[in-house]
């Protein structure tokens, strides 16, 4: 079984990011950038699932600028037998990202895609439903459990009443949830062996997509600073407050 | 984030470290302080991601990577603020195995070497004395061959990883007669070797997870064979590999000045005074980006120099600015932001306290200030 692995270059998540002084958007300059920690989830799962003899390849996929093969070679190094870049510099949004990754999984035929929820900078929790969508492929998101049996995948998905779990006839799209696995560390020799695996580069012409933006970023501006609390008499004056004021009570 | 001076496998290798750090290193850091040692289940782990096999050659489970590889774990082992746990680690990878790798025969490697790589040997360099530091044409322990054995007599002071340790590279005097440096030769010594104990653990200032030893050698005999390199010749081997030891701890330095900025930005900027932030303050504004700006610029040199290291020339005069320089800035910024924590910054319970006092030897070990100087000043 073919497994596909979708890794995306974000923000590093230890890193406080500021908005741009014009608000145009995040300010990346000089910033450092790493894998998002879901799609890092993403790749242990599918290593776990090669390891286990259930998947025979891996494969990472990322899009972007060139930049990006360095998390398609981290991926590597935890694990993943090849990778693929579909270079592009356009800032891509989920929908071009799941047509580019559409038109890899034509290409590569594989019988499971593991995406992380969401990534950490856009937070847009879309790709991987739209992929599914876009592919006719039945989908399992938040996934804390992934247990392939035949020609079905069951994925246990964290839902807000607790754990429901879907069986998926494959192939199958799977999405990441936090508490999945716990991914390992890539150790130095494979780092090194990783530079020595295939990646491929393919750009949006050679899967027939035409990146095209839906989206137009209005404004980014950073969170309103907290304000200092204030002292409440007694609990007449909250509830007045909380009425009158904050308006969050009736 | 782009870097001139390292490649995208450096990238990885640092990302991976800092996830280790993070994970392996901070939970548990405070109580390896408490007991004075690294566990070894730590030091198996990072053999296991291959981080003591940096440097070393492949054919011994090692990676063959350069003096930046080494840099960026010093970096990263530095952000956890545990000093002592960063230093057991380099004292190991850059400070005491590296004699083996460049001194020792293929036997001796091959019947090392892979114990080290993994962790589950640990090494130790010995060559300061009671009576010799930076000078190590000073040291009085004596090797005498006897037979096809050496007998080592003296004793050594202040060996870090010395009391956990595993392998000892030995410093002694071999003809008494020579002057000044020449006249020491090296030898490999086994934890066990009859008449070699640890004499005490020392308390210390700072890297208190770390383990430093008095060590005293009576009559222990080794074989011949566990001579490290060329009689007589010890001296140049040390001399080899100083400049990788002194980019490493600079590196350390630096690394660790910039994690107390950074706690102490985070700290002054929720911290309310005076209708306002401590932030907001000019004096305290000013003293930290001078603080930043002197760390950054002293971080390019360490990358700088790391590079310059690979490039195959000699580049003595330039490491020994950075260790001199390095070391003694980071204690400069020490100062100022333990002052920014206040009262609180005294208090055992802080981790600016730990770093204060982690880098107060920073100056001192693998090459003092004043003697870093002085190699700047022969070549000016």
């Amino acid at each position: 079984m073919k497994v596909l692995v979708a890794v995306k270059r974000v923000v590093d998540y230890n890193v406080k990011v500021r908005a741009k002084a014009d608000g145009s958007d995040v300010d990346l300059n000089n910033v450092k950038m790493a894998i998002n920690p879901f799609c890092e989830i993403a790749v242990e799962e599918a290593v776990r699932l090669k390891e286990a003899g259930v998947a025979t390849e891996v494969i990472a996929v990322s899009v972007g600028e060139k930049s990006c093969q360095e998390q398609i070679r981290t991926a590597m190094a935890l694990g993943a037998d090849r990778g693929i870049q579909v270079e592009t510099d356009a800032g891509v949004e989920p929908l071009v990202v799941a047509k580019l990754l559409k038109g890899v999984v034509d290409k590569e035929q594989p019988q499971l895609v593991i995406l992380g929820k969401q990534s950490i900078d856009g937070d847009n929790n879309q790709t991987g439903q739209m992929l599914g969508a876009l592919a006719n492929m039945a989908q399992g998101t938040f996934a804390s459990e992934v247990v392939v049996d035949g020609d079905k995948v069951n994925v246990t998905r964290e839902v807000d009443g607790g754990l429901q779990t879907v069986s998926l006839n494959l192939p199958a799209i799977v999405t990441t949830d936090l508490r999945l696995n716990e991914p390992r560390y890539a150790s130095l020799p494979n780092i090194m062996k990783a530079k020595k695996k295939q990646l491929d580069v393919y750009s949006p012409a050679d899967l027939g997509v035409e990146v095209t933006s839906h989206l137009t970023q209005v404004k980014v501006e950073p969170p309103a600073e907290r304000k200092a609390g204030v002292k409440v008499a007694d609990v007449d004056e909250l509830i007045d407050k909380l009425k009158n004021e904050a308006k969050v009570i009736s | 984030m782009s870097d001139p001076y390292f490649e995208e496998e450096h990238n990885i290798l640092r990302d991976q470290i800092k996830r280790f750090v993070a994970r392996e290193i901070v939970p548990y850091g405070e109580a390896w302080e408490e007991q004075g040692y690294v566990p070894r289940e730590l030091l198996k782990k990072m053999g296991e991601m291959g981080l003591f096999g940096l440097m070393h050659e492949e054919k011994y489970g090692g990676s063959g990577m350069d003096i930046r590889a080494a840099t960026v774990l010093a970096e990263e082992l530095a952000q956890s603020t545990f000093g002592g746990v960063t230093v057991t680690a380099l004292v190991h990878t850059n400070m005491a195995s590296p004699h083996l790798a460049l001194a020792g025969s293929a036997t001796q490697k091959e019947k090392y070497l892979p114990g080290i790589v993994e962790g589950s040997k640990i090494t130790a360099v010995c060559v300061t004395e009671p009576g010799a530091g930076s000078d190590v044409a000073g040291i009085r322990t004596r090797a005498v061959l006897d037979g096809n054995e050496w007998v080592i007599n003296g004793s050594k002071i202040f060996i870090t990883n010395g009391v956990y340790g595993d392998i000892y590279f030995v410093a002694a005097k071999t003809d008494p007669d020579a002057k000044g440096s020449r006249g020491i030769s090296i030898f490999i010594v086994e934890k066990g070797t009859p008449g070699f104990t640890v004499g005490r653990s020392l308390k210390k200032h700072g890297w208190k997870s770390s383990d430093t030893a008095e060590l005293f050698f009576e009559n222990v005999r080794i074989p011949a064979e566990n001579l490290l390199g060329e009689v007589n010749k010890g001296f140049y081997s040390i001399m080899k590999n100083f400049q990788h030891e002194r980019i490493v701890l600079s590196a350390m330095a630096v690394s660790e000045a910039q994690k107390a900025i950074d706690i102490t930005v985070e700290n002054v900027k929720n911290r309310k005074a005076f209708d306002g932030t401590l932030w907001d303050k000019g004096v305290i504004r000013e003293k930290m980006a001078r603080a930043q700006s002197k760390v950054s610029i002293a971080r390019n040199f360490v990358h700088y120099v790391s590079w310059l290291d690979t490039q195959g020339g000699d580049c003595i005069k330039e490491v020994s600015m950075l260790k001199a320089y390095a070391c003694d800035i980071a204690n400069e910024v020490m100062y100022d932001c333990m002052q920014f924590h206040g009262g609180m910054g005294f208090m055992s319970e802080s981790p600016i306290e730990r770093l204060y006092r982690d880098s107060r030897v920073l100056p001192v070990g693998g090459g003092a200030t004043e003697v870093m100087y002085e190699e700047v000043a022969k070549r000016m």
